[in-house]
């Protein structure tokens, strides 16, 4: 179809090229391609897009509304039961699943902080040239190039009980050396935010290191003459000139840490008992091992929803504080 | 903070050097011992690959193998262990390089009519596009998993190459970059006759080959890493990628730290090795990810 419509151009060109292309109006060009060309190049991707997220999408209600275990060749349809019973306490499926929710939760809550703040303040070092700056800004960036996987071997070794470094080293400062850190509560809590705000810091620093780099100079001048201290620059020209990228940055974050498995699966196991089991964890497990898809995808559903609430509420403190800081500004 | 301080501010360059100049190797320092710290796991795992199995296991731990051992490394290399880390590692590469040739293809083809053709449903396309990166992925695994049972997918390579093509980012980033591309080239060489599909492969894509690069090495480096679906995708050992082998590793050695740091090196070298090479692609890839949200 696309040959036809340029056939047809051929023509045009031959008797416009002398006078040049600008006085091309920009509405026969758009018609030359066919009605199908578009859809031609769509094509492809959307065919692994309708395979592989919208129908999956739309299947997972379906198989929630089932007891569908995979490996049995009947799979009733139970209505809203799968939903039901992780509503109520006596079911054996609410116990694990808010459990695995409770989990998700404390780790959420103390890494996102971290990996906000931690960051940021590494952001503002590197935010000035100086002599070696992209050489550090690389190895502060190195951890994520790694994966989970390696990163959550590696750490089990250096938190090893007896024989890891990071014992042998709190020893040597005179601190406890006999951490279960992997074994043991909280202590696996702080294994795990450590480990990832190690893994992932680099990647919210670089985010941030842009964001800085695209605030204008002139504002800090401007500031200054004004008689601004560097804290004060730091409130109300770096904070405001950060907003478009804050909230941004914040759901990011809280969705990868809500999404957290690897650390918890080769680190600690999910233990102690099924303390620092996560959510997706539970999900997997109960779905993909013991093959109750139609509780698991239930249950990967009410996740999604407690996510999406979350993350609105993100974005609603966003505008707020937007609006006050503008209003501040003015004043 | 620091940050406001400018080294050469036109009014008072001459008073403020040496301060700044002092604030500069202030900086450098705590910035290069933090720095040396933070770096300090990755080169431990790799000094603890040349120890012996006695030296890994021992304490205090040490900083240099003595004797430099290879022991470790032939011993998770030999064959018939059960854990076949060489075609841990040709699995993994295949997956990834296919997987990035697969996102490339159809993430470039798809945004070129998304940033450059006007037609009917266009923008219903791209804002379902653009939201299910809002959707957390963890709903499409289940139903995934029958999806790729169905298509007798299970246990293969083809699991974890195809269904993660399917990149809304990848759609969405190289989108950003034909937007920002002058539109002249294209429209003289529609003058001259050429189809859209001639304008694509021949003008646009040549132009776009950093963002091409970028897209590519991103993608590459999230299928190499990825370990979620792998685990529970490719059980038998011989069909794993290297994350999910590790993880077999692990609970085949629970404590040999010199087979399982050996093995995360493996996994490791090639994405540390691309990453040298190319961080300026994957660092600005990254950061652009972030500008545009």
């Amino acid at each position: 179809m696309s040959t036809k419509a340029s056939a047809d151009a051929l023509p045009t060109r031959r008797a416009s090229r002398p006078a040049g292309r600008r006085g091309q109006p920009v509405k026969p060009t758009a018609r030359q391609q066919g009605a199908a060309t578009p859809w031609l190049f769509l094509a492809p991707y959307l065919l692994l897009f309708g395979g592989f997220v919208v129908l999956p999408a739309v299947l997972g209600v379906w198989i929630s509304l089932h007891s569908w275990d995979y490996t049995l060749p009947l799979k009733p349809f139970v209505g809203l039961e799968n939903y039901v019973s992780l509503f109520r306490p006596d079911s054996t499926v609410s116990g694990p699943f808010w459990g695995s929710m409770r989990a998700t939760g404390i780790f959420t809550l103390f890494s996102v902080p971290l990996l906000l703040t931690i960051p940021l303040a590494v952001a503002l070092l590197m935010s000035r040239k100086f002599p070696g700056r992209n050489f550090l800004r690389a190895i502060y960036f190195a951890p994520y190039v790694l994966g989970v996987a390696v990163v959550a071997v590696l750490w089990r070794y250096l938190l090893d009980n007896n024989i890891g470094l990071v014992n042998h080293y709190l020893g040597l400062l005179g601190l406890p050396d006999d951490t279960a850190w992997t074994t043991s509560t909280p202590a696996a809590w702080v294994a795990l935010v450590g480990v990832t705000v190690w893994w992932t810091l680099g990647f919210n620093a670089v985010i941030y290191l842009a964001a800085l780099q695209d605030i204008p100079i002139e504002l800090y001048e401007a500031a200054r003459v004004d008689g601004a201290n560097a804290w004060q620059q730091f409130v109300h020209v770096t904070i405001p000139g950060l907003k478009p990228i804050l909230s941004f940055i914040t759901i990011i974050t809280l969705l990868a840490s809500a999404n957290m498995f690897g650390q918890s699966y080769l680190m600690t196991q999910g233990g102690p008992g099924r303390e620092t089991r996560t959510a997706i964890y539970q999900i997997a497990e109960t779905g993909l091992r013991n093959f109750q898809m139609g509780s698991a995808a239930a249950m990967s559903y009410v996740l999604t929803l407690f996510l999406m609430a979350v993350s609105a509420f993100v974005f609603w403190i966003f505008r707020e504080k937007k609006e006050s800081t503008a209003k501040e500004a003015r004043s | 903070m620091t940050t406001v301080e400018k080294v050469d501010s036109p009014v008072s360059a001459t008073e403020s050097r040496p301060v700044s100049r002092r604030a500069t190797i202030a900086r450098v320092v705590i910035l290069g011992s933090i720095a040396i710290a933070f770096i300090s796991p990755i080169i431990f795992m790799v000094v603890t690959s040349f120890k012996t199995r006695a030296e890994a296991a021992g304490i205090p731990p040490t900083w240099i193998p003595n004797p430099f051992s290879l022991q470790a490394y032939e011993s998770i290399l030999a064959p018939g262990t059960g854990t076949p880390v060489l075609q841990w590692f040709a699995n993994s590469m295949i997956a990834a390089a296919l997987n990035a040739a697969l996102v490339v293809i159809t993430a470039s083809l798809a945004a070129y009519p998304l940033a450059r053709m006007h037609f009917r449903g266009k923008n219903v396309v791209f804002a379902v596009i653009v939201a299910t990166l809002l959707v957390p992925p963890v709903i499409l695994v289940i139903p995934n998993y029958l999806i790729v049972s169905e298509l007798g997918w299970l246990n293969s390579l083809l699991a974890v190459i195809v269904p993660t093509a399917a990149s809304a980012f990848g759609v969405f980033f190289m989108r950003q970059f034909f937007i920002s591309l002058p539109v002249e080239l294209e429209e003289a060489a529609r003058l001259d006759g050429a189809n859209r599909f001639i304008i694509f492969t021949r003008v646009v894509l040549p132009l776009a080959k950093p963002a091409l690069a970028t897209l590519a090495l991103l993608a590459f480096l999230g299928n190499w890493n990825d370990f979620l679906w792998p685990v529970y995708v490719l059980f038998s050992p011989e069909v794993q990628t290297l994350p999910a082998g590790l993880s077999t590793l692990q609970s085949a050695n629970a404590v040999r730290y010199d087979l399982l740091m050996a093995g995360a090196v493996v996994a490791s070298v090639p994405v540390l090795a691309l990453f040298v090479f190319l961080q300026r692609f994957i660092i600005e890839g990254v950061s652009r990810s972030g500008v545009k949200g």
